[in-house]
């Protein structure tokens, strides 16, 4: 019989908590004993099917409605719990004000999210801005990362273009959002990436060579040549390699950060992803897991405008990104995405937030995806080359920073154009290195499906190696076996 | 080439020119043929299939994710300008959103025709496909249903997809009742099935073989016509084996067929076309015929729909068998960039099992 009433009890609960408001506007029309005895009633059930007609024909009801007349007493501490006064109720999220106005939250605004900026379109910073500071050592970095980034990006795909390497993907445009979040963290925080931050890879030391072992899938790439290229992982860097999946590894990201609270480590978690990716229900989940767990995550939306030829207006309807995080319990932030010093000092901020308090935040980074979506794209069919081109050249983030080094006299064209010079050396000779490495063995089409090989792959294999005797000529000679 | 193939049937369109390959083993040549329609590669007869089904249901609607500029293979062009926006749009990127938005729409009555970009992203809208499509019928008593729901989405190799741009997933949904699933080898196959899977009144998975989107060349009627589901086709006549595939393997299997009869087998070669519910009475009839069955596909040997045919085939004509069945699949791993050409059952694979079976 105990077991009954609470079984009930539950399940008012619960009708309560979802219906909201709706629960009450007919509750007139519900037996006193309702809650004791008819969980489901009639009446109750017609209400939830036509919530909106039976609230218009009873508009009465509603503002004078409490619960007092359902003899509260009788049931659970949280649904008793009831100041008449100040038209409270503690319900199982917790105390809600009532308010007899019929409102609804607005969808939209009065007033988008503020995006939060340092350096003016000069490179300037403005005046009164609260940021952290980046000496000149880093700020070096910094600039030199995102050159390279830039550099490496042109050359590799124009290696596509040339059919040396078969698939390749920029970041340009999006170089601060890579290299300036990547210059807050340390070595020992932990990075979920998307595809379109190898920035931060190339900052944390992957070297123009490793990253051209992998768009060449040669023997020397850490995937052992079999994934697409762009793909890159380094266990050594902390940095999980990428899945084409889009926002599967956000809620990874989540556990992860889950495991270094556990561990008491004096680090967090970094997941990118980018404004298509926050459709996919991981990311929905991610959050909502990292508000629940209080894991120390750092979640970084690049929202560039597009996904694929997406443009944001057909993805959400929400302002952006940022608002989301509020939803969920998450502190956010909107940076704009071309500055970066407005980056550096956000993502150190959350990193400090994260680690101190163990609580998951929400960076926006608003941008715009200046290159193709990749190489298997043309975006200037869905989009205007004009407004390409502004963004190339009007909102460089590269630029922008440069300007501000010079202004520091850190920096000038003769430094600039020897580094240009170096990277451009060592790309090339990245390339051609990469080329001339031979692919991964054979044997490496079996391995580490499982930790070791099944009978079934040990046989597959055998019979393979069979097959390839016999017909040579199928197989490229590049591949040892 | 054409002159070794029985009669002057229609099999599998032209292949337009090699991308990609090593060697004869990776070859994919396709017969010719003779039609009255216009030459057409397979991205455009789906097309044309997608502007037929739009304009003789006004209560059609096509979408997905980036569908609206035509989609990253182009086979949704032209549709939303024609259409518009209202019938015609691109969708948030979330699959599973996609798919439960589409069994809403079938369920009022609807033609929905919903597109994933590649098969390999189906995967988020799985409990979609599975736990509610499938079951919408079945669960309500006939009450409701979906059967408006096509499911569009490119799948197999494509020469440099790597892990992500390359499945064959098909298994999995075979193993569903409530769904079907239908693969077509060619454009003017494509097109048929395509407007009979629109038109069906159950929810259809409808792979397309992304590798013969631009390849494969065929005449293509230009009107609406309908081909139709669970039937497979012999499209090639033989008396020493049975051959059965489906989608781009079908143009590898057809090659092993030459090579074999150089070397005087006689390849029966089927056409499965729908995987379920599948045609089992064809395969049963040419099995009985020939005592020998291959069954060939891009998919992993273990658990991929070759073994319910195997199975199948086993138990209906045990005693008329007279080799095992062989299968002649992709590796257990998962599909590997560099390693492509070592992972797929090539021409040369096929053709050693045809002969071993043949010699058993
Ligand atoms: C689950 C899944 N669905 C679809 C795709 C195909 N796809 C690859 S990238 C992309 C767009 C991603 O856009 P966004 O998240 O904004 O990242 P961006 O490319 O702009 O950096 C899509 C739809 C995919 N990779 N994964
Ligand atoms: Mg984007």
């Amino acid at each position: 019989m105990a077991l009954w009433t609470r079984k009930s009890v539950n399940v008012v609960n619960h009708v309560v908590s979802r219906v909201g408001f709706l629960g009450m506007i007919n509750q007139s029309s519900w037996p006193h004993s309702f809650y004791r005895k008819h969980p489901i009633s009639d009446a109750c059930a017609r209400n939830l099917k036509n919530p909106v007609t039976d609230f218009v024909n009873t508009p009465a009801h509603f503002p004078f409605r409490r619960f007092e007349s359902t003899k509260a007493e009788t049931q659970s501490d949280t649904l008793h719990d009831f100041d008449a006064n100040q038209q409270v109720l503690d319900f199982p999220g917790g105390k809600v004000t009532f308010s007899s106005e019929l409102r609804f939250i607005s969808g939209s605004p009065e007033e988008r999210v503020h995006c939060y900026r340092v350096l003016d379109d000069n490179g300037q910073i403005i005046t009164g801005s609260t940021y952290v500071q980046v000496n000149k050592e880093v700020a070096l970095k910094m600039y030199s990362d995102m050159v390279t980034l830039q550099m490496m990006d042109t050359i590799f795909y124009e290696a596509q273009r040339q059919g040396r390497v078969s698939f390749y993907l920029t970041t340009v445009g999006e170089e601060a959002i890579n290299i300036a979040s990547a210059a807050a963290l340390t070595i020992d925080d932990l990075i979920f990436p998307q595809y379109r931050e190898p920035g931060v890879l190339l900052w944390r030391g992957f070297t123009l060579q490793e990253f051209a072992n992998q768009c060449f899938g040669n023997k020397a790439d850490y995937g052992k040549g079999r994934q697409m290229p762009i793909h890159y992982g380094s266990n050594k860097h902390n940095y999980f390699t990428v899945s084409s999946t889009i926002a599967t590894q956000i809620p990874h990201a989540v556990g992860a950060a889950y495991s270094l609270k556990m561990d008491k480590r004096d680090a967090c978690v970094v997941t990118y992803f980018g404004d298509g990716g926050t459709s996919e229900g991981d990311f929905h989940a991610a959050l909502n897991f990292a508000a629940v767990r209080d894991a120390p995550v750092i979640f970084i939306c690049r929202n560039n405008g597009w996904a694929i030829s997406t443009p944001t207006s057909d993805q959400f309807r929400s302002d952006g990104v940022v608002v989301r995080g509020q939803a969920y319990g998450i502190r956010s932030i909107r940076v704009d995405g071309n500055d970066a010093l407005a980056l550096y000092s956000a993502v150190h901020t959350a990193r400090n937030i994260a680690i101190r308090e163990h609580r998951p935040i929400l960076i926006e980074a608003l941008t715009y995806r200046v290159g193709h979506h990749s190489t298997s794209d043309d975006s200037t069919k869905y989009r205007p080359a004009e407004e390409i081109e502004w963004w190339r050249l009007a909102r460089d983030p590269v630029t922008r920073f440069r300007k501000w080094i010079e202004s520091n006299d850190w920096w000038n064209a003769e430094v600039e154009s020897e580094l240009r010079n170096s990277v451009r050396k060592q790309m090339l000779q990245a390339i051609q290195v990469a080329e001339k490495v031979e692919k991964p063995p054979i044997a490496d089409v079996f391995t580490d499906v499982y930790d070791v090989p099944p009978s079934n792959l040990v046989e597959q294999e055998k019979l393979l190696r069979e097959t390839i005797k016999r017909y040579p000529k199928d197989y490229p000679s590049d591949v040892p076996v | 080439m054409a002159g070794s193939v029985s009669g002057s049937r229609r099999i599998m369109g032209r292949l337009l020119k090699c991308g990609y390959g090593y060697g004869n083993g990776f070859l994919r040549q396709f017969s010719t043929s003779s039609s009255d329609g216009k030459s057409l590669n397979l991205y455009t007869a789906i097309n044309q299939a997608l502007h037929i089904a739009m304009e003789s249901d006004p209560r059609a609607y096509i979408f997905g994710e980036d569908v609206g500029f035509g989609g990253v293979f182009r086979c949704t062009t032209g549709l939303a300008d024609r259409f518009g926006k209202n019938r015609v749009f691109n969708t948030p990127l979330c699959e599973q959103g996609i798919v439960g938005f589409a069994i809403g729409l079938a369920a009022m009555g609807n033609r929905a025709i919903a597109e994933i970009q590649f098969a390999d992203y189906i995967f988020p809208a799985f409990d979609q496909i599975v736990n509610e499509a499938a079951k919408f019928r079945y669960r309500s008593g006939n009450q409701f249903n979906c059967g408006g729901l096509t499911i569009r989405a490119p799948y197999g190799a494509v020469g440099h997809g790597g892990h992500y741009h390359s499945q064959s997933p098909e298994a999995f949904f075979c193993h569903v009742p409530g769904l079907k699933v239908v693969i077509p080898r060619s454009p003017k196959e494509a097109k048929g099935l395509l407007l009979s899977s629109i038109r069906d009144p159950n929810p259809v998975v409808f792979f397309e073989p992304k590798w013969l989107y631009r390849l494969s060349v065929e005449e293509v009627p230009e009107h609406d016509y309908m081909l139709p589901l669970s039937e497979a086709e012999v499209i090639r006549e033989g008396n020493d084996i049975t051959l059965v595939g489906w989608g781009a393997q079908l143009s590898i299997m057809e090659q092993a067929c030459l090579d074999a009869e150089k070397d005087g087998i006689s390849c029966e070669l089927i056409d499965l076309k729908t995987l379920i519910p599948w045609d089992k009475e064809t395969v049963e009839a040419s099995v009985r015929k020939t005592g020998r069955l291959l069954i060939s596909h891009e998919a992993p040997v273990t658990g991929g729909f070759g073994a319910e045919i195997s199975a199948s085939i086993v138990e209906r004509c045990f005693l008329r068998l007279e080799a095992p069945v062989a299968r002649i699949c992709g590796l257990d791993t998962p599909f590997p960039l560099v390693f492509e050409p070592f992972y797929l059952p090539t021409k040369n694979k096929i053709l050693d099992a045809i002969k071993s079976t043949v010699n058993y």
